[in-house]
Parts: C-alpha cells; sequence; structure tokens
C-alpha cells in the first residue's frame, strides 16, 4: 500500500471516529458544535503521555479517553437546561474556549504548537476505529439503543415511562467526548505536529457534516460520512478549490431531500434482503 | 493565524508620554475605552442580525458570520474602485441583503415543519458556501485597502479618535435607531412583531408570514453587511475568515443580551467591545475569545434569558 492511500486511509479512520463522537451525542437528541475541543483536550492529552511521560500509544489513548469524557460528563450536566439552539451555542463556546485556552497554554507550545509525536500506522488508527464502530453497533442493537431513541424522540415521555433521560444524555455526551479524544489522539500521532488551529469550529463542523451527510440515524452513517468527505476531494481534482462550497451545497441538498442522510435503516435493511435473494 | 489578521483590535500608540505616568494611564484606559466601543458597535450590529432572525422566527442563522464578511467585500469592492464610503455602505447591505434573502428561500423556507437544528444546519451550508466562495474569488490572503479612506483625529480631552472610528459609531447609531423605528413605528414592524408573537395567529389576521420572514432575513442581512463594510474600513483590510473570528462572536454578543429580546445586544456588543479590547490589553490577546465566549457559558447556564431578559415566564414583547 503506498504511502498515499495509507494517508487518505488514516484521515479516513480518523474522521470516522470524531463523526462517531458527534453520533452518539446526536442520538440522545442533542447537537454538539464543539467536539473539535474533546478532539483537542484528547489530541493534547495523548501527544503529552507519550513524549513527556514516555507512555506507550494506547495506554495514552485510554487515559485520553477517559479524562476527556469526564470532562464531557462535567459539561454534559449544566448542558441538559438548554435544548436545541442554545445547547448548539454553548457547545460551539465550548470548543472556542478550549481552542483559546490550547492557544495560552505555553507549557505544550502555545500558538506554535507541539511535536515529537511517533508516527502510527494505517492498521492501528483502523484498529481503533472498527473497534469503536462495531461497540456502537451493538449498543444500537442492544436494549439499551431504544430507551436512547425515546429519549431522543419525546424527552418527557420517556421520563413518565421511567426511563433516567438525564443518565442517558449525559452518558452519551461522556462517551461522544471520550470517543472525540481517541480520535483526537490518533490525530496528533497521525500528523505528529498539533497546533490549537487543528481543533477549531471548522473541524467541529467537519464532523458535524460527515455524520449529516453520511445518515444521522444509523452508525454506518459516520463510516459513509467520513468516506464521502475523504474520497470525493481525491477523485473531483476539478473540485479541489471548491471542494468546500460542493459539500456546503451536497449538505443543504442532502437535508432537502434526504433529511436522514445518505444510509439510514430502510436503506440498509433493503441492502441487506438484495445480498441474500 | 492566532494573534494575526484583522480581527485583532490595534492598540493606538501614536502619542509619546510626556505627561506623568498616572495621566498616561488613564489616557490608554480612555483611549481603550473608544477602541472598545468600535468594535462593540461592530458587534451590536451583527449580534442585532443575528437576534432579529431568532426573535422573529427561532431559529440560529449561522450564514450571518459570512454574510457579514461578504458586506465586508462587497464594501471593498466599491472603495477600490474609488466610489466614496456610503456607496460602498449601500452596497455592502445590499448585496448581504440579497445573498441573505437567497439564504432564506434555499435555507429556510422549505424547513420550516422541521425540528429547529435542521434549519441550522442548512444554513450552516451556506456558511460554508460563502466563505469558500469568498476565498476562490478574493484570495485567502487579506485584501487590503492601498490608502485610508477617511483619515485624520479628533481630540476628547487626553484622547483621541479617529474619522473612521466617528463614522463606525454614528453610522452604527443611525443604523440602530432606523432598525428600532422600523421596527416600533411601521406596518412592516407590527407584522414582524406580530409573526415573532404568533405566526398562525399572525396569517389569521392577514399578515403575509412568507414575505415577512424573507423581510426579517433580508433587514437582518443588511445589518450583518452594513458591520461588515465598517470593520473593513476601520481596520483597512479584510480576509475570508473574519467571519468566523469576529463573526460568530456576535452569537455570544447575542446570548449575553438575552435571545428574547433583540435590544438586549445594545447593552452587550458595547459591552463585549470594551471587555475584549481590554482584556488585549491589560492581559493578552490570546486570552480574547476565551473570555468572550467564557462569558457566554456562564449567561446560557447562569441566566439563560441573558442580562436583559426578566424572569422565566418571560411573555413579554420580544422584538
Amino acid at each position: 500500500m503506498s504511502m498515499y492511500y495509507a494517508g487518505i486511509l488514516s484521515d479516513i479512520g480518523i474522521l470516522l471516529l470524531g463523526a462517531l463522537s458527534v453520533y452518539i451525542i446526536l442520538a440522545t437528541g442533542q447537537l454538539s458544535l464543539g467536539n473539535a475541543g474533546f478532539m483537542g483536550i484528547g489530541a493534547y492529552i495523548t501527544s503529552w503521555l507519550t513524549v513527556e511521560a514516555g507512555l506507550p500509544i494506547t495506554v495514552a489513548l485510554v487515559i485520553a479517553a477517559l479524562v476527556s469524557g469526564a470532562i464531557g460528563v462535567a459539561v454534559g450536566f449544566p448542558a441538559l437546561r438548554l435544548k436545541g439552539i442554545y445547547l448548539a451555542m454553548a457547545t460551539l463556546g465550548f470548543g472556542e474556549v478550549v481552542r483559546s485556552f490550547l492557544l495560552n497554554f505555553a507549557a505544550m507550545g502555545g500558538p506554535e504548537g507541539f511535536h515529537g509525536m511517533h508516527h502510527i500506522s494505517t492498521g492501528y488508527i483502523w484498529t481503533w476505529a472498527v473497534s469503536v464502530l462495531v461497540l456502537v453497533m451493538l449498543i444500537e442493537a442492544s436494549p439499551i439503543w431504544l430507551e436512547i431513541r425515546a429519549v431522543r424522540d419525546d424527552e418527557t415521555a420517556a421520563g413518565l415511562v421511567g426511563l433516567n433521560a438525564t443518565e442517558i444524555k449525559v452518558g452519551a455526551f461522556g462517551c461522544g467526548a471520550a470517543v472525540a479524544a481517541i480520535a483526537g489522539g490518533l490525530f496528533a500521532h497521525h500528523h505528529v505536529y498539533i497546533e490549537p488551529g487543528n481543533f477549531s469550529f471548522e473541524r467541529s463542523v467537519d464532523l458535524v457534516l460527515a455524520v449529516i451527510l453520511g445518515g444521522s440515524t444509523v452508525a454506518s452513517g459516520a463510516l459513509a460520512g467520513a468516506v464521502m468527505l475523504v474520497i470525493l476531494p481525491e477523485y473531483l481534482r476539478f473540485l479541489a478549490e471548491w471542494r468546500f462550497a460542493a459539500f456546503g451545497a451536497l449538505l443543504i441538498a442532502m437535508l432537502l431531500v434526504r433529511r436522514q442522510g445518505l444510509l439510514d435503516r430502510a436503506l440498509l435493511r433493503f441492502a441487506w434482503r438484495g445480498s441474500r435473494a | 493565524m492566532p494573534g494575526a489578521g484583522p480581527g485583532v483590535p490595534k492598540t493606538r500608540s501614536n502619542a509619546t508620554p510626556t505627561s506623568p505616568i498616572s495621566f498616561w494611564d488613564a489616557f490608554v484606559l480612555i483611549q481603550q475605552l473608544v477602541n472598545g466601543l468600535t468594535l462593540g458597535a461592530v458587534y451590536t450590529l451583527i449580534a442585532l442580525s443575528f437576534s432579529l432572525v431568532m426573535g422573529v422566527l427561532g431559529v440560529l442563522n449561522l450564514a450571518i458570520a459570512e454574510l457579514f464578511m461578504l458586506g465586508g467585500y462587497f464594501g471593498f469592492a466599491i472603495l477600490l474602485a474609488r466610489l466614496p464610503l456610503p456607496v460602498a455602505l449601500v452596497a455592502g447591505m445590499a448585496g448581504a441583503a440579497l445573498v441573505a434573502a437567497i439564504v432564506e428561500r434555499i435555507g429556510y423556507q422549505p424547513f420550516r415543519g422541521a425540528p429547529v437544528v435542521t434549519p441550522m444546519l442548512s444554513t450552516l451550508g451556506f456558511s460554508i458556501i460563502l466563505q469558500n466562495v469568498a476565498t476562490n474569488v478574493w484570495g485567502s490572503d487579506p485584501l487590503q485597502l492601498s490608502d485610508e479612506v477617511l483619515s485624520g483625529r479628533f481630540n476628547i480631552g487626553p484622547a483621541s479618535i479617529s474619522a473612521i472610528q466617528l463614522v463606525v459609531l454614528s453610522v452604527t447609531v443611525l443604523l440602530v435607531a432606523s432598525l428600532a423605528f422600523l421596527v416600533q413605528q411601521t406596518s412592516i414592524g407590527r407584522a414582524l412583531r406580530a409573526v415573532a408573537e404568533n405566526r398562525d395567529v399572525a396569517r389569521l389576521l392577514g399578515v403575509p408570514a412568507g414575505r415577512i420572514t424573507l423581510i426579517a432575513f433580508m433587514l437582518s442581512g443588511s445589518l450583518a453587511g452594513a458591520a461588515g463594510v465598517l470593520i473593513g474600513v476601520h481596520y483597512a483590510a479584510i480576509t475570508p475568515y473574519i467571519g468566523v473570528e469576529v463573526g460568530l462572536k456576535a452569537i455570544a454578543v447575542m446570548v449575553i443580551g438575552g435571545t428574547t429580546r433583540i435590544w438586549g445586544s445594545l447593552i452587550a456588543g458595547p459591552l463585549i467591545g470594551i471587555v475584549e479590547v481590554m482584556t488585549v490589553a491589560y492581559v493578552g490577546s490570546q486570552i480574547r475569545d476565551f473570555v468572550v465566549y467564557g462569558l457566554m457559558i456562564l449567561i446560557l447556564l447562569l441566566r439563560p434569558q441573558g442580562l436583559l431578559g426578566s424572569g422565566r415566564g418571560d411573555q413579554s414583547q420580544r422584538v
């Protein structure tokens, strides 16, 4: 496998994890526009642990995921008061606060960024990406998912039938934050250099874009979205300069004609039947 | 990107400290207040732009940040063609209003019945498109005005205000006053307030709600466009990223002022402008976004109705 394809595959794997982090939170009906912030937290913690503390990457990633998950829960609790647009605005603010904090974090380079990480293989990135994807799909097939969907569809009604909506929403925030941190840690060790600008609002938008385009009602939608976002610009070279405009237009078109995104449950079931017939 | 570009408020230090230190401190402080008010005026306009759509329709139009940037470029195009500033201002406002109308027809109207997050995502799509178009048309490097549109400074006591700052402040006051008149005194304003109160009842009473939402979007767009022209001439430079760097921060200003009442921005705008400039002057330019967005999160959590809003059962007039 050439360097070129390895690079593309790595990008897809990292974006897949980032998109999944948005998907997990979105599944409970909460839109986060600040997941790049959690990615940044994960990237900086993982890099510090491997470079300064000399820990192996896997241990560093797990620690970063746990810390970021805890921050996610801490952010999720107060965020319970907020819904819809207000939550989106608060998470946007959170992402910018994290980026701004990293700019001032002189211990790890501040605006100059941080380097010294060892490069990791595409296979390692995909081991993480596939593990998390499979985990999310397993949860989707379990009864917990019914509770999550109930909370998303009608929080009050879910509460009335005895579901703990608070636990589910905050838990989703924590899990999303942990997955985003893993994406960030892998990003840092794939690019071997990070700076606060890597984790800006545009990054958060990218993650949301992947979920909405690929399909926001099934976990495999995040995979489809990540593939689309990375592959399309590579194969449509004539679009090079206009790729963002193309994605913006695609986003609007998708919302107009197929709000649930490319993949949904009905399409997957149809494909499954077709392959067996 | 950090610390560079026109997003950084310039600290003017063109006077020499001949007076005692304490007097010099006071001078710097007043000078910073003037600079903060100028930035605050621009924030006020963009925040009003956000809250006009939010107040009437309950929708966050994320494309406003880029309409602001686009307005600045339209204004620059006119200025570079050696036409006067008022023409540039009108062009910036009209251009942004036109694009806002497109955003309304494609990005809002079809999603009226959808969950509130859907139109926000479609306007996000527009903001991605607009930023990309601006980057391709005008380049990603800052576009600069070769010579100052207006030169000269006026002294107010120990501090001085530049002609441009005076223009920014007076145009803002004029625009806010016109908006207030439009909303409070005209039939269009009455219709806007009626739709904000209850769209269905307003339609039953004969208000053309579709046209009113279009007007709300265009008014909002023209305010953002004017803000773009003003900040462009103030810094004598503009980049395609100013929408993300400055425009998005106006969301924080709107939230701090209170999203349930559009006039909260009149207090929050100058307040945040001054806070930001003071932070840059006395703490460091890197920390300013932290302070502004941090304030927004605090307000969202502790006082979701904003500085001006009253209690939870706030049923009073929104627009």
